[in-house]
């Protein structure tokens, strides 16, 4: 079975539920490789997005990646490690 | 000497009208706020009256990362908070963090939140509870967002007395302003209209089961048969007198003097009020005579209207003061009253007008001189404002009008020696 | 200004592992631990499986059944550490105008438990919105507004003056006592009764812990899963109970004899203004609470004898709280001992600033300063001497404690014998 893909669409959905559309945050804009806090999105925001992924994607992420110093990239790859070997 | 403290700006959110101009000029016209519950479907309770607050719009005031981290309640807080400071040609930012501070009042926190948080947690797991429900039911919570909203880095707290929270937050706000602080943000607004906040106020027995707005909330009237519970409230903002002066701030009135007690166990008489209105009145430096009207608890339950009839007797005499309960308009408001009826009769104060209590037929044995149908044009100095909390607490608070000449500490008894 | 002194004449604790003043002091200067796996329910769903839980039995202590069948736990435990505390301080509180004795509780989290489960009745475990209300128990209003709490214990007591709870998160055990300490300064109480309770093991407050990750994971190691200032640390473990005093003025006590433990000679708070959750490393806020409370006590900072520190033992705690002692006391910080006894009976939210008052007025009574279980690997970046895994003599009149909540809240209190304080 192939495995279910977190795309970065998927996670701008995320985020906006959990941590709310900031106007000041053009998520839209080039982000990938920004820190969450440069986005503007702090501790919680982020412990709120991960513990939403991890439920719906029934995955465990490494606290590592819910670090505001990360990156969606980082983040959107990690997911996606953990759906191959959960698949 | 203690400081002086005045209030220059009111924040309020209430059912009859959001921010004070508007809630003004519904209480001066007599119009309420009561009506059947929107907020959640009410069919199968008892009670099914409310006095929610319309029209607002979180999104107007607030970003997106408030909103999902925030209460009703909160949300309405730190707008009302926002309109306060505005109104009080305050800008934070411009401020030392240090010299501001942050007291209010909370009844039951974040609880429609917290009802959410529960629900998911029974029914999906654990794993499903928000990252802020750590804070967002918390009791603490308004204090909290408001001190980061505008860096304020003062002494700050939060009191928990049921309904009469609102007026010990004012006073534990007045305590920070004598001990040096130069401006703080104090009151309180309250919302538990959640099926979950609705279920536990019906345990307390206390709730009208009306369905007329209009004779489901009906104090001091032979037809007293429970409250119809509110949202809201208000934020004021305290500064100390001197320095409220010296930026030419415009002033409301003077928090002038408090006073609290607690009832022993099952007993509703109004000995314990009594006391609080004389310490109140003691620590204002005032006569009972000089009081120009009192806002009243106004419970809405015979025994407890009786032993608030008798504590105002028993201190202005029979009809010895003009009396009214303009939370008839808006149900009680749980600790948001105290604060609101303080922002209220500031404006009575200002405007000279007593508002009036409205739906109800006053009781001739009460033998209190009520302000009922329209307001009461006359001049008002000076008000006392009550409020009593589920459980016994007794807060009673003074407000007057201040001197537009005096800046420094008034003349009058040192309030740390009234007691000796 | 008011020159009236206000000290402390009794003491009541209800902790982990100590219930009763003599065993809680029994648990600290041993350095024994009273974390371990969730008891209440089976915790396995958690992250965190640890807690410091009381072995408590309200009847033993002479609650009646209506009065257990009406008060959530933390109100159970505020009123029997009430008792202990009345008695210790032999003052027969009847004899005074009832109208001049008060109470201000600390609580963070009210009734959480009574609520948790109520919850879970009228919603038919989580399936209904619209929950039930023919099935809420009837003192359910005593959950939703946590004065409650004071209210039994003002009932307990007899005292009908100032009456309130104090609410301000993981700082409230010492801002409610600081809140009694300025009644009975501006003169509108002769007697407060103060401390704070709370009772948070449930599974609500578990979970919003876990969403954050600010408990500790460790459950393979409950007994030592409390780290705080260790290298290893990882997170707090929830913890209850409750601490009670009783205040007076100075005046009054020593003419009837009293024994003082302390005079509270100095108490702020101070906001963050930063985040609900986050501390910034830097503990500015923390180390001007502390400055100005020593400055209102008028006690140099080479005077502190002991810090009974917040220690918590996240990460961030840890290392802000290092940064503020550093900030406030300079090269004294170096200096003095410090300790957490979180690393023994856990974080207890509003309950641990009193519960943690109650610690250092024993060190003082001592001269024994409680030592910081669990701690065997430094971190750099918490340099001080945290008095690691055994108590110490040591020669204790002034203490320094501190607390740090969620909301931002920053305490310090001071506390030192009067004959100590020039005035």
């Amino acid at each position: 079975m192939t495995a279910r893909q977190f795309t970065l669409e998927d996670l701008k959905r995320i985020l906006i539920e959990c941590a709310g559309a900031d106007e000041a945050v053009d998520l839209d804009g080039e982000i990938l490789d920004e820190g969450f806090e440069a986005i503007g999105y702090e501790s919680l925001a982020i412990l709120e997005t991960g513990g939403r992924i991890e439920t719906e994607y029934e995955v465990c992420l490494d606290e590592a990646v819910l670090s505001v110093h990360a990156t969606p990239r980082e983040l959107i790859a990690a997911v996606n490690e953990l759906l191959t070997v959960a698949a | 000497m203690s400081a002086t403290t005045v209030v220059t700006g009111l924040g309020v959110v209430s059912p009859n009208g959001l921010g004070a101009a508007p809630y003004w000029d519904a209480t001066r016209a007599g119009k309420s706020g009561i009506g059947r519950v929107t907020r959640f479907d009410p069919s199968q309770y008892p009670a099914r009256l409310a006095g929610e607050v319309q029209g607002f719009v979180a999104e107007d005031h607030l970003t997106g990362r408030m909103i999902v981290q925030t209460d009703h309640m909160t949300r309405m807080a730190l707008v009302a908070a926002d309109w306060a400071l505005a109104d009080a040609a305050i800008e934070p930012r411009g401020l030392d963090g240090y010299d501001m501070g942050v007291v209010t009042a909370s009844s039951a926190g974040g609880f429609e939140f917290g009802q959410g948080e529960l629900r998911k947690l029974w029914s999906r797991g654990s794993q499903h509870v928000s990252a802020y429900q750590s804070f967002a039911w918390f009791y603490a919570v308004n204090s909290g967002q408001i001190s980061i909203r505008h860096g304020m880095k003062g002494p700050s707290g939060v009191v928990v007395s049921d309904q009469a929270g609102g007026l010990d937050a004012l006073a534990q706000a007045r305590r920070q302003i004598r001990g040096g602080t130069r401006l703080m943000v104090s009151g309180a607004v309250d919302a538990t209209i959640c099926p979950w906040g609705w279920v536990a106020q019906l345990a307390a027995g206390r709730m009208s089961t009306s369905d007329q707005p209009a004779r489901a909330y009906l104090p001091f009237d032979a037809d007293a048969r429970g409250h119809v519970p509110g949202e809201g409230g208000a934020i004021l903002v305290l500064e100390e007198a001197g320095a409220a002066a010296l930026r030419g701030a415009r002033i409301y009135g003077e928090i002038a003097g408090y006073g609290a007690t607690f009832d022993p166990r099952d007993t509703v008489g109004g000995t314990g009020l009594h006391k609080a209105i004389e310490i109140a009145l003691a620590d204002a430096g005032l006569r009972a005579s000089q009081v120009d009207v009192v806002f009243a608890d106004a419970a809405g339950i015979p025994e407890l209207d009786r032993a608030e009839a008798d504590a105002i007797g028993a201190v202005f005499g029979p009809r010895g003061v003009p009396v009214t309960a303009p939370k008839t308009m808006t149900g009680r408001l749980s600790c948001g009253a105290g604060a609101l009826d303080t922002a209220t009769a500031l404006l009575a104060i200002r405007d000279s007008i007593i508002p009036p209590t409205v739906n109800i037929e006053p009781a001739a044995d009460y033998d209190l001189d009520l302000v009922t149908g329209r307001g009461r044009p006359t001049p008002v100095r000076t008000a006392l404002v009550l409020a009593r909390g589920y459980g016994g607490f007794n807060s009673a608070l003074v407000v007057r009008a201040r001197n537009p000449h005096a800046t420094g500490p008034q003349a009058g008894p040192d309030h740390t020696e009234r007691t000796r | 200004m008011s020159t009236r002194r206000v000290v402390i004449t009794g003491v009541g604790v209800l902790a982990p592992g100590g219930i009763g003043v003599k065993n809680f002091w029994s648990l600290l200067s041993e350095g024994r631990t009273a974390t371990r796996r969730v008891s209440f329910f089976d915790p396995t769903p958690f992250r965190s499986q640890v807690a410091a839980e009381i072995d408590f039995d309200p009847e033993l202590f002479g609650l009646s059944p209506q009065e257990i069948r009406r008060m959530d736990r933390s109100a159970q435990l505020a009123v029997v550490a009430t008792a202990e505390a009345v008695a210790d301080s032999g003052l027969d509180i009847q004899t005074l105008d009832p109208y001049r004795v008060g109470v201000a509780l600390g609580s963070a989290v009210g009734a959480t438990m009574g609520l948790d489960q109520e919850y879970r009745v009228v919603s038919d475990g989580g399936r209904q919105d619209l929950v039930d209300h023919q099935y809420a128990v009837p003192h359910l209003y005593n959950y939703l507004v946590p004065s409650s709490s004071a209210a039994e214990v003002a009932w307990k007591v007899g005292a009908q003056g100032p009456t309130t709870v104090v609410s301000t998160g993981c700082t409230s055990g010492i801002d409610a006592v600081g809140y009694a300490v300025e009644v009975i300064r501006e003169g509108s109480a002769q007697v407060m009764i103060t401390g704070a309770t709370d009772a948070p093991i449930s599974p609500i407050t578990l979970a919003c812990f876990d969403a954050i990750k600010a408990t500790t994971p460790r459950n393979d190691d409950p007994e030592h899963a409390s780290r705080p200032f260790d290298g290893t640390r990882n997170g707090f473990v929830l913890g209850e109970g409750s601490a009670i005093f009783v205040l007076e003025e100075l005046d009054s006590a020593r003419r009837r004899g009293a024994h003082i433990y302390a005079e509270i000679a100095g108490y702020t708070s101070r906001c963050n203004a930063f985040h609900m959750t986050g501390l910034r490393p830097d503990g500015l806020e923390m180390a001007e609470a502390i400055s100005v409370a020593l400055d209102q006590a008028r006690i140099n900072a080479t005077d502190i004898d002991y810090i009974n520190a917040h220690g918590s033992g996240t990460k961030q705690n840890d290392r802000h709280e290092t940064a503020a002692f550093k900030l406030s006391l300079g090269e004294h910080a170096r200096h003095v001992p410090v300790s957490s006894i979180k690393s023994m009976v856990g974080h207890s939210l509003g309950a641990i600033g009193s519960i943690e008052i109650a610690a250092s007025v024993l060190a003082m009574a001592e001269n024994v300063v409680p030592p910081t279980a669990n701690l065997h690997t430094p971190d750099p970046e918490c340099d001080l001497d945290y008095v690691p895994l055994t108590a110490r003599d040591w020669p204790t009149d002034t203490v320094l404690t501190v607390g740090s909540g969620f909301g931002g809240f920053q305490s310090a209190m001071v506390l030192t014998r009067p004959e100590r304080r020039p005035l």
